[in-house]
């Protein structure tokens, strides 16, 4: 019963910060913000949700799997953003400020 | 009991509807990096989709499939940085 209610407030939760991050990646002005939006709310959002899963599912060895999984997300994620963000700075991508008169859309 | 099989379910078509809002800054762009960021999200939003399927129908099977999916996604990202820079010198 509280397990259910705490799984569930957990994805809820997931959801709510993958929109966030889904919102960001469309809005926001250059490509180091949209990694700063993409990183972080979506790393979190979908560490809430294997969590919420590993709460539920019955199996012992399917809860080490999702653990597995959050695990590896909770790694790789930022990882992966990081590499992205380096190799846009390598190919010399200007970050965006707010005295940048056409408002980043082309950076 | 609180049956959390629906409620699951329905979050992970959330999960689906964010992925294609994600896709909006695949096709935009403007630049390489913005597309392999787009195409991340969208891989970690397939992912926890396919692991809240596997809460929500009981089949512990589907997150196999989710760890592998999750490998992939990450390969293709430090991939794709890497190569995108001259010496490959990223990480």
């Amino acid at each position: 019963m509280v397990l259910e209610l705490v799984a569930l407030a957990l994805a809820i939760g997931g959801a709510f910060f993958a929109m966030v991050a889904a919102v960001g990646l469309v809005r926001l002005p250059d490509v180091y913000t949209r990694i700063h939006a993409a990183s972080k709310s979506d790393t979190l959002g979908a560490l809430m949700s294997v969590a919420a899963v590993a709460l539920v599912i019955q199996t012992e060895t399917a809860t080490l799997k999702a653990l597995f999984l959050l695990l590896f997300l909770f790694l790789t994620n930022p990882t992966a953003a990081h590499a992205i963000a380096r190799a846009a700075q390598d190919q010399g991508i200007e970050p965006w400020t707010v005295d940048d008169p056409d408002g980043g859309e082309d950076a | 009991m609180v049956d959390v099989a629906q409620p699951l379910l329905a979050l992970a078509g959330a999960f689906v509807v964010f992925a294609i809002v994600a896709m909006y800054r695949v096709v935009t762009g403007p630049t390489l990096h913005d597309r392999v960021i787009a195409v991340n999200v969208v891989g970690t939003n397939t992912v926890v989709a396919i692991s809240l399927a596997a809460g929500a129908f009981e089949e512990p099977v589907f997150l196999d499939i989710a760890l592998v999916y999750a490998l992939l996604n990450f390969l293709l990202s430090i991939a794709i940085s890497k190569f995108s820079v001259e010496h490959g010198g990223v990480l």
